[in-house]
């Protein structure tokens, strides 16, 4: 550990990363607050944030490896385990919630086959859910990636994922 | 000469997106292509309009003509018929729930007639992406006047004239807030815009970001202008990606402008703002956790005093404002503050903006008078509750708030009023609920939500929260046990007494005004182990039908315990 050892054969990959890695975090040196917004573009870098990373992050910017872990841990956008190719949140939010989210959460859980939290085998999907996206009119929604689906019924939910590859 | 040019707006905004608004418009920029009118027609995309569940809505101007769910097969026949003959579509307006008319224009609709916008003046109005469409309502007009005519002190008493009060919850008079910051010693000092929206059911301050985010921009610089800050930050949470786009793409437009950075406009005032993004926590609403925050850290609240006004970000003095308390100021500041106090009631001045969502008919945001009341609001502009259904209670106030029951279905929405119910204003969510809602499962939904972002620090919040819910749960589950109702009213009076911050010091109100107004649904689970609204899974009872079974053979597949026979 420690090293950032390649364990899947994708190592110049990694290395690139690694090396981007350190151009964000020279970026943001001397900046005050700078751990969250570092945090976020290095997640976006990586998908997610390993112990490694981490790691770096905190000897980058001189910071102890516990405030680092604290920060991350804390904050439910940060994740130290991998997610899967698609992330799908669904809104919990009261107005979504009074519309009927349960049933669809239910049904996603079934048709994906994890429960709220996980990644499918594939590592095609993560199924999370959210507080309110903010589009309460539409509710019940739910979001991949970046869409956002509104007036969402459970019958609806296999056409949906049809669409991601 | 100009405005007589045909102009056709499209919505642009979250819920507006979600239902197709992109490829609405890039049907009509070629359809007038076709058709030779690009020059001639101006199409522009704004910020939401408010009427969320009518998306994709364009708007047709001169004239404010409006029409609902438009699709891309349908932008032909209003170039045709509207743009080019001058005969609006009809099939295509909204129409009344009560007399079935279509309503032609923006005038004429139930949902827009009783609201007056402030707060919402640019919405949906201008491209939130164009500088000069700001400018020309008025925009950055109010930070010119007071650069050039006001003192400091000018600025804080217009606001304290104007008896504007914070409209992120808690209704503090935002010019004492101002004034407390003035004068405050200490260097630097920090203005901060809240714009971790996190209640859910609320999304007025999303809104104003995506549709208008130069008003907070402006306001957020007379501020510094105000009580003296150098630097200012707003915080978004990262749910908004639109949001925080447009944020960014307008401070860099008011940078490039001269209305950031050094000696603004000549006057010798420095001020220069970022964007922080959250990172999905509901307590970083809370101001000190918000601070913790943006200095990189767990968002963690503190105990007040001391008050960000003397000891804030890095320990130095910060006013902190939500979205749409900003969104106000360039307006009072502009047009003096009495034109702001002739709106609304005596102990409370001006608009508010409600997220109208749940079970009524028109969805979104509105902005009425303060004062307005509920009925009002759920009739008139919501149009009422679907499916002939009846008003069972409003929620306002999110996870802090409370429900507002039928029997006071008449009152005043303003601070005092709703605190008084036992509800509060909150930032303005305001989720209706129909007889089909169980009001126990509602209070165990809001108590989950806290107890999964209570932040741990405070023992009242980490483990009070946990020990009613774990009391809910039992009773939706059909395990309710005598004493409960009292158990949960006891914890709840304590947590609100001992815990640290907003977030647990309000995590009970929506038990304990759930209990005070429909306790009879709370004995109903307990006593006769039965669910009135037929809810809550635990005590619902199945039974077949005989006379009516097609022995189709679903329920015995889906029965989990093999019950059917």
């Amino acid at each position: 550990m420690g090293t950032g050892v390649c364990r899947c054969g994708k190592g110049v990959e990694q290395r690139d990363k690694f090396e981007k890695l350190d151009e964000i975090i020279e970026s943001y040196k001397g900046k005050e607050g700078a751990l969250i917004p570092v945090l976020h573009e290095v997640q976006q870098l990586f998908g997610y944030l390993p112990e490694e990373v981490q790691e770096r992050v905190a000897a980058g910017l001189g910071l102890p490896l516990s405030e680092v872990y604290g920060v991350t841990t804390f904050y439910s956008l940060f994740t130290s385990e991998p997610r899967g190719k698609h992330r799908i949140s669904i809104c919990l939010g009261t107005a979504c919630y009074v519309k009927g989210a349960a049933a669809i959460v239910e049904k996603l859980e079934e048709e994906l086959g994890v429960k709220v939290g996980g990644t499918t085998k594939d590592e095609k999907f993560t199924l999370e859910v959210t507080r309110c996206l903010g589009a309460c009119g539409l509710a019940p929604v739910m979001m991949i990636g970046d869409h956002v689906y509104g007036k969402v019924t459970p019958d609806k939910i296999k056409e949906i994922l049809e669409k991601y590859d | 000469m100009e405005k007589e040019r045909p102009q056709v707006l499209i919505c642009g905004g979250t819920g507006c997106v979600s239902s197709g608004c992109k490829a609405v418009g890039d049907a009509l920029r070629t359809e007038l292509l076709r058709k030779e009118l690009s020059e001639k027609v101006e199409v522009k995309e704004t910020g939401c309009i408010g009427s969320c569940d009518l998306g994709p809505v364009v708007v047709v101007n001169p004239g404010e003509f409006f029409y609902e769910k438009v699709r891309p097969e349908d932008v032909s026949e209003i170039v045709e018929q509207h743009i080019i003959k001058g005969k609006p579509v009809q099939r295509l307006h909204p129409h009344s729930l009560k007399t079935g008319e279509p309503f032609k224009t923006i005038d004429e609709m139930d949902f827009f007639k009783k609201q007056v916008k402030i707060v919402l003046r640019n919405c949906g109005v201008i491209d939130p992406t164009n500088l000069d469409e700001y400018r020309d309502r008025g925009g950055y007009e109010a930070l010119k006047k007071a650069l050039k005519e006001m003192s400091p002190e000018d600025v804080i008493d217009t606001l304290k004239r104007s008896g504007l009060r914070g409209r992120g919850g808690a209704g503090f008079p935002t010019g004492l807030k101002w004034e407390f910051t003035a004068k405050a010693e200490g260097h630097p000092k920090y203005v901060i815009c809240n714009a971790d929206e996190g209640d859910p059911g609320a999304f007025m301050d999303r809104s104003v970001l995506e549709g208008d985010p130069h008003s907070v921009i402006e306001a957020m610089i007379l501020a510094a202008y105000a009580v003296g800050a150098t630097q200012g930050y707003i915080y978004v949470r990262v749910e908004y990606p639109l949001a925080i786009e447009r944020m960014e793409f307008a401070i860099s437009q008011a940078r490039e402008a001269g209305y950031i950075g050094e000696n603004i406009l000549g006057s010798g005032l420095d001020f220069d703002m970022d964007v922080r993004v959250g990172a999905g926590a509901f307590v970083c609403g809370e101001e000190t956790a918000l601070l913790a925050s943006i200095e990189g850290k767990r968002g963690m609240p503190r105990p007040k005093p001391p008050f960000p006004a003397q000891k804030g970000l890095w320990d130095c003095p910060t006013l902190i404002n939500n979205v749409e308390t900003y969104a106000n100021i360039p307006f009072i500041i502009l047009n003096g503050p009495e034109e702001f106090t002739s709106v609304g009631i005596e102990s409370s001045k001006g608009t508010k903006v409600f997220a109208l969502a749940g079970k009524i008919n028109n969805t979104g945001l509105v902005e009425v008078p303060m004062g307005t009341t509920l009925r009002e609001i759920v009739e008139e502009i919501g149009g009422g509750i679907p499916g002939g259904k009846r008003f069972k209670a409003a929620q306002t106030g999110g996870p802090s708030g409370g429900c507002i029951p039928a029997e006071h279905f008449d009152v005043q929405m303003d601070y005092e009023s709703l605190t008084k119910l036992g509800a509060m204003m909150g930032s303005g969510g305001l989720i209706i609920m129909d007889e089909d809602t169980c009001m126990v499962d509602i209070a165990k939904f809001f108590l989950k939500f806290t107890q999964d972002e209570s932040c741990g620090k405070c023992v009242p919040c980490r483990e009070g929260t946990k020990m009613m819910l774990q009391i809910l749960e039992r009773i939706t589950e059909g395990k309710g046990k005598e004493g409960d109702i009292e158990l949960l009213e006891s914890l709840g009076n304590t947590i609100k007494r001992t815990a640290l911050c907003g977030l647990g010091q309000t995590a009970p109100n929506p038990v304990l005004s759930t209990i005070k107004y429909f306790r009879d649904e709370y004995e109903a689970h307990i006593k006769r182990k039965r669910c009135p609204a037929g809810v809550c899974p635990g005590l619902v009872r199945y039974e077949v039908v005989t006379d009516q079974c097609r022995r189709c053979g679903l329920c015995i597949k889906v029965c989990p315990v093999g019950a059917v026979e």
